[in-house]
């Protein structure tokens, strides 16, 4: 009773972690990012009950694809190389694992993928999620991904191709590889997105020394997790300090002091992807560590957000 | 962490689908844990340990049979050891085994035997020219042989050998085998499943926990890294015997 009643009073007085992102309202910040955890609707439903904000599934296509022969990951110094391929049942056959993770409370957010403006227009009017995650930037996978999303007139007639069929909010996810992904972000907002994601993996490679072979199956793929943070704060930055509409911070995230550090670049929200490889308790953690750091601070959400523009 | 080369030992043909491959290096697994085995240039699949420093493969694809075209002095990558592995409890244990899913076991049995447990073993192949490690299991304590065909042993499913053990008297069982026949073993003793602890089958990709292949309903359980050993009471609640997902993530069926 003792221990229920100071967690009551713990709750009462915590700052609200609660905010409104790209035209979701999200009880928190944190997102179960695209391609992590995302293949069932049960693994999506744990993200949320763990305490995720809002869950992105795995990327979903017109047809089932099987992705990439093995090794699909490499774990290298301070981040993950991986190269899966976008494997996926279908959209069509997704709908009902879209159906669990609902059950999981928080918004659930379908990433989709196509080679053209009019098969994402098809797969996004096809689906019911509470919001859309137009993958322009995979780093890995032939004809898809960053292959249209480098090309700013391409990212704009993508994102206005789904926003004339969709109903709810449409992110648009950016590639970090390019020469200026602003560029991109503002392609996106001519569009109409409702906000950007940034950033999908950086495009790179390891190579076995025994033998020579490339280790990935695909023999490129995505680099994530620390190695890409400091990466994904500045794209964050240049994005929020020249957009209207609102950047989703990705890459790296692990703890609350990094999505502290995003949110102060300009991120409304955070997700977090490879971070995933410590357990679903992730999500508890950051929320708590973010909590305590506004308390300690007598500060909000609202007052960090963009503090670094500020600052300079 | 990146694969690690071995050089593979030796190489010893059980029966002409399934060979032993010990490797090299000091992976030191736990029974029950597996590694993912990089075929260079083929594919990178999971394995469970038949030994300290053995795995012993059924080929049946791409990966596999490209595995059958490697000897002794040819290397592959390995990750691993993975996955939690069994877990010994009590002392005195039965293990039930199907096809090469009797690796492990045998694995489990040696360190159980090593550590003072009673061992007996229920053990089913499809034929006689496919029974592998009979004499590992009989090594170990009473081994009871099923053949579906009747060749040698005891006529039908692995399950036919069931009536030959009071699982009443046994502190645990492990499980291990094609998932139909795992399935029927835990559906014909679902008031011991609280102490059966089984090896399942997923398909796995990252084997890190991150990328969702393996996962399992209603609860998401990570295969890979919650598993390959899951407790019985756990699976008659699943998708275990249902279905289960293959390479795109579609629901397939879990023959095999
Ligand atoms: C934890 C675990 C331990 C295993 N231990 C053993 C073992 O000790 N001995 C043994 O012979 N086999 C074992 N397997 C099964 C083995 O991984 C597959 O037989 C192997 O991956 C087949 O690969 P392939 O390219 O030869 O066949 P494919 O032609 O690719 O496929 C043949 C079958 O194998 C399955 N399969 C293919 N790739 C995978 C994968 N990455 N993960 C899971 N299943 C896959 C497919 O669903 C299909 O049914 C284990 C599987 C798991 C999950
Ligand atoms: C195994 C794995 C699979 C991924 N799959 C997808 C995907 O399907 N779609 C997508 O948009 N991004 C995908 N990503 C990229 C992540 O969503 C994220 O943008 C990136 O990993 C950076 O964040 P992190 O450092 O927190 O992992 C994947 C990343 C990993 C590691
Ligand atoms: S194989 Fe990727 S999460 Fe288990």
């Amino acid at each position: 009773m003792l221990i229920l009643l100071s967690l009551f009073s713990i709750c009462s007085i915590m700052p609200s972690l609660s905010v409104h992102a790209g035209g979701l309202d999200l009880k928190n910040p944190v997102i179960l990012a695209a391609g992590i955890l995302g293949t069932t609707g049960a693994s999506l439903r744990r993200a949320a009950q763990e305490g995720a904000g809002a869950v992105v599934t795995k990327s979903l296509g017109s047809a089932p694809r099987e992705g990439h022969h093995g090794p699909t990951v490499v774990q290298v110094d301070c981040g993950l190389l991986n190269a899966m391929g976008l494997p996926n049942p279908s959209y069509r056959e997704f709908q009902q694992e879209i159906d669990t993770a609902k059950e999981g409370g928080v918004p659930v957010i379908a990433s989709i993928f196509g080679s053209s403006p009019e098969e994402f227009g098809r797969i996004a009017s096809g689906l019911q999620a509470d919001a859309l995650e137009l993958n322009l930037s995979c780093p890995h996978a032939e004809k898809y991904g960053a292959e249209l999303g480098r090309y700013p007139d391409l990212v704009e007639a993508v994102t206005g191709a789904v926003k004339a069929r969709a109903h709810v909010p449409v992110w648009v996810k950016l590639t970090p590889n390019t020469a200026d992904i602003v560029e991109l972000g503002l392609a996106a907002q001519r569009g109409g997105a409702d906000a950007v994601v940034a950033i999908n993996t950086l495009k790179a490679m390891a190579i076995d020394i025994e033998s020579g072979y490339p280790i990935l199956g695909n023999r490129f793929g995505g680099l994530s997790g620390p190695a890409v943070k400091p990466v994904a704060v500045r794209c964050v930055y240049e994005l929020a300090s020249a957009l209207e509409i609102a950047v989703i911070g990705v890459g790296g995230v692990s703890r609350w002091e990094d999505a502290a550090e995003m949110i102060m670049a300009g991120a409304s929200a955070v997700q977090v992807g490879t971070a995933m490889t410590k357990g679903y308790g992730v999500f508890g953690e950051i929320n708590e560590g973010l909590s305590r750091y506004l308390e300690r601070k007598s500060l909000n959400l609202e007052d960090i957000k963009g503090l670094s523009a500020r600052r300079s | 962490m990146r694969p690690i080369n071995s050089v593979i030992q030796e190489v010893r043909s059980e029966t002409p689908q399934i060979r032993t491959f010990r490797l090299e290096g000091d992976l030191d697994p736990a029974p029950g844990q597996y590694v993912m085995v990089w075929v260079r240039g083929v594919d990178e699949v999971p394995m469970s340990f038949s030994g300290p420093d053995t795995i012993t493969v059924h080929a049946v694809g791409e990966a596999t049979q490209a595995l059958f075209q490697l000897g002794a002095g040819s290397s592959i990558g390995l990750r691993g050891p993975l996955g939690n592995g069994f877990v010994l409890r009590g002392d005195r244990v039965l293990l039930i085994g199907g096809g090469v899913g009797t690796a492990p076991l045998a694995f489990l049995g040696e360190q159980a035997r090593a550590a003072g447990a009673a061992v007996d073993s229920l053990i089913g192949f499809r034929s006689s020219g496919d029974v592998i490690f009979q004499s590992r299991f009989e090594g170990l304590g009473r081994a009871v042989l099923t053949t579906d065909d009747g060749s040698a042993g005891i006529a039908g499913r692995v399950s036919a050998g069931l009536s030959e053990f009071d699982l009443k008297g046994y502190s645990q069982v492990y499980l291990c085998g094609p998932e139909l026949m795992m399935w029927d073993i835990i559906s014909r003793t679902r008031e011991h499943a609280s102490k059966i602890q089984a090896s399942v089958n997923r398909y796995f990709k990252c084997a890190i926990g991150v990328c969702g292949s393996c996962c399992m309903d209603p609860d998401g359980i990570r295969a890979c890294v919650e598993g390959p050993v899951i407790m019985a009471d756990r699976l008659l609640e699943s998708e275990f015997g249902r279905y289960r997902r293959g390479a795109a993530g579609s629901r397939g069926s879990c023959r095999g």
